[in-house]
């Protein structure tokens, strides 16, 4: 097991070489199947007698409510709600995921820093600025991103939800009025900010495109020989 | 610092609490409006939006230094964007009662890497002028600990478990920030204005000063009230 390590400076009052458990990663875009496979990854992993911790973006009991209700008005600036992201993810950084780190979880985190910092960059945040603000994430111990079409995402969205976001279609960009078309260049510019991220923050692509049974079994996979690595077992 | 783009100018006080500085800003804005001026007033931790989780997680104890730093700077962002440097646009004169420099203080004290905070500011402009409200410790100590003012948790650095006393906590935690900001008066160009000087004889230093850096015959409403 090596120590765990954050990307910049640790944030004050964290002792990282208490943490013992296992941080995994799973990004993608909205619809990219993660909550169903984080599902599945956790129920084999218990199976296996590992105790899991759960964690997503905008759950934390801080600001969740505050940033919910301010998505629902679109009346904070781009910046604003940066912070108010980035203040949620510290939030659930010292108060969830280090906790449970140092009780020897497996930590599944449904999306991390990655995309909350392509959202921004998309939005005209400084990249400097956005790595700067995230740069006492502990690093994970693996990332997995599911890469999945643009055609094959909007296909999912309609089906679960008939409608698409205004968020995840990045509506308030004002790219276009088109929400089909905005959904897509939005989705794309997210893609290729990912691309950039992925080649310095080396994370794994996982074909997305694939059935829910065949992306789980390569995620087992890997998971598996991560895990042993972090709680040595041979 | 001329801003082409921003013609208004950045005023800001900082100091530790009970050095009197909100008085001396209420006064300085009071006179730029007599005079005409197109003023906009600021204070820190005063957004609406943000008020809620701030005031939750304060009475609650839910913040750590990192996410204290945090919900101050997204206050902070979100009056800066959608008020000072849309007021600076507009050729005002924007008062702040307390600006970037009073995080670089509290959080560094609670141990936040500087660089870290001072990339996170790094959006917000210098201000043109920016006064230090400087008195002795023990005279500002005073003037909080003698009035009957309830010390909050976190004004008191409670969360920095100095003293398990509150008023000895203040006291802790109140010198330190001060020793920091005594370290950035030069970084940043404060102007020190002493604060035990009387409020009348203050506020005439700060005038003047403000009357000689400033053309503020530029900075009067066209249109009269």
């Amino acid at each position: 097991m090596t120590a765990k390590k954050t990307y910049g400076n640790p944030p004050p009052g964290l002792d990282l070489k208490t943490l013992s458990g296992a941080l995994i990663v799973i990004e993608g875009p909205d619809s990219s199947g993660r909550s169903s496979q984080i599902t599945l990854l956790s129920e084999w992993l218990e199976q296996k007698g590992y105790a899991v911790r759960q964690v997503g973006l905008t759950r934390s009991k801080l600001i969740g409510p505050e940033l919910a209700r301010a998505k629902k008005g679109n009346i904070l600036s781009p910046r604003t709600m940066s912070l108010f992201y980035a203040t949620d993810f510290y939030d659930q950084i010292e108060n969830i995921i280090v906790p449970a780190l140092r009780a020897g979880y497996v930590v599944l985190a449904d999306r991390y820093i990655y995309t909350l910092m392509a959202r921004d960059i998309v939005r005209g945040a400084n990249p400097q600025w956005v790595e700067s603000l995230y740069s006492m994430a502990i690093v994970p111990d693996a990332v997995y991103f599911l890469m999945t079409s643009s055609q094959h995402l909007i296909e999912r969205t309609l089906t679960a939800n008939q409608s698409l976001d205004y968020w995840e279609s990045g509506m308030d960009i004002g790219i276009s009025r088109d929400w089909y078309e905005s959904y897509i260049r939005y989705q794309k510019a997210l893609r290729n900010e990912y691309k950039r991220l992925q080649n310095k923050y080396k994370f794994e692509i996982i074909n997305g495109n694939r059935t829910i049974a065949a992306i789980q079994q390569d995620l087992r996979t890997k998971i598996e020989a991560v895990l042993n690595d972090v709680y040595i077992i041979k | 610092m001329q801003q082409p783009d921003a013609p208004g100018k950045l005023i800001a006080v900082e100091g530790l609490d009970g050095s009197g500085k909100s008085t001396q800003v209420y006064l300085l804005h009071q006179w730029l409006q007599g005079l005409g001026c197109k003023v906009f007033f600021s204070e820190w931790n005063s957004s609406v939006i943000v008020r809620d989780a701030t005031s939750k997680g304060k009475q609650k104890h839910l913040l750590t230094p990192t996410t204290f730093s945090l919900i101050h700077a997204t206050d902070f962002a979100d009056r800066y964007e959608r008020q000072i440097l849309p007021m600076l646009k507009a050729a005002y004169i924007v008062l702040c009662d307390r600006y970037m420099y009073t995080s670089f203080a509290r959080d560094g004290v609670r141990g936040c890497d500087p660089m870290w905070l001072r990339k996170l500011y790094g959006f917000a402009r210098k201000p043109d002028v920016t006064f230090y409200f400087k008195l002795p410790l023990q005279t500002a100590l005073g003037r909080i600990l003698d009035g009957r003012t309830k010390l909050k948790y976190f004004e008191a650095g409670m969360d920095l478990g100095f003293s398990i006393d509150i008023r000895e906590s203040f006291q802790i935690f109140q010198q330190m920030v001060m020793e920091q900001y005594d370290m950035m008066a030069d970084e940043f160009e404060f102007i020190i204005v002493d604060a035990s000087r009387s409020i009348p004889v203050q506020q005439e230093i700060i005038r003047s000063f403000i009357s000689n850096r400033i053309d503020l015959a530029h900075f009067k409403q066209r249109v009269k009230r």
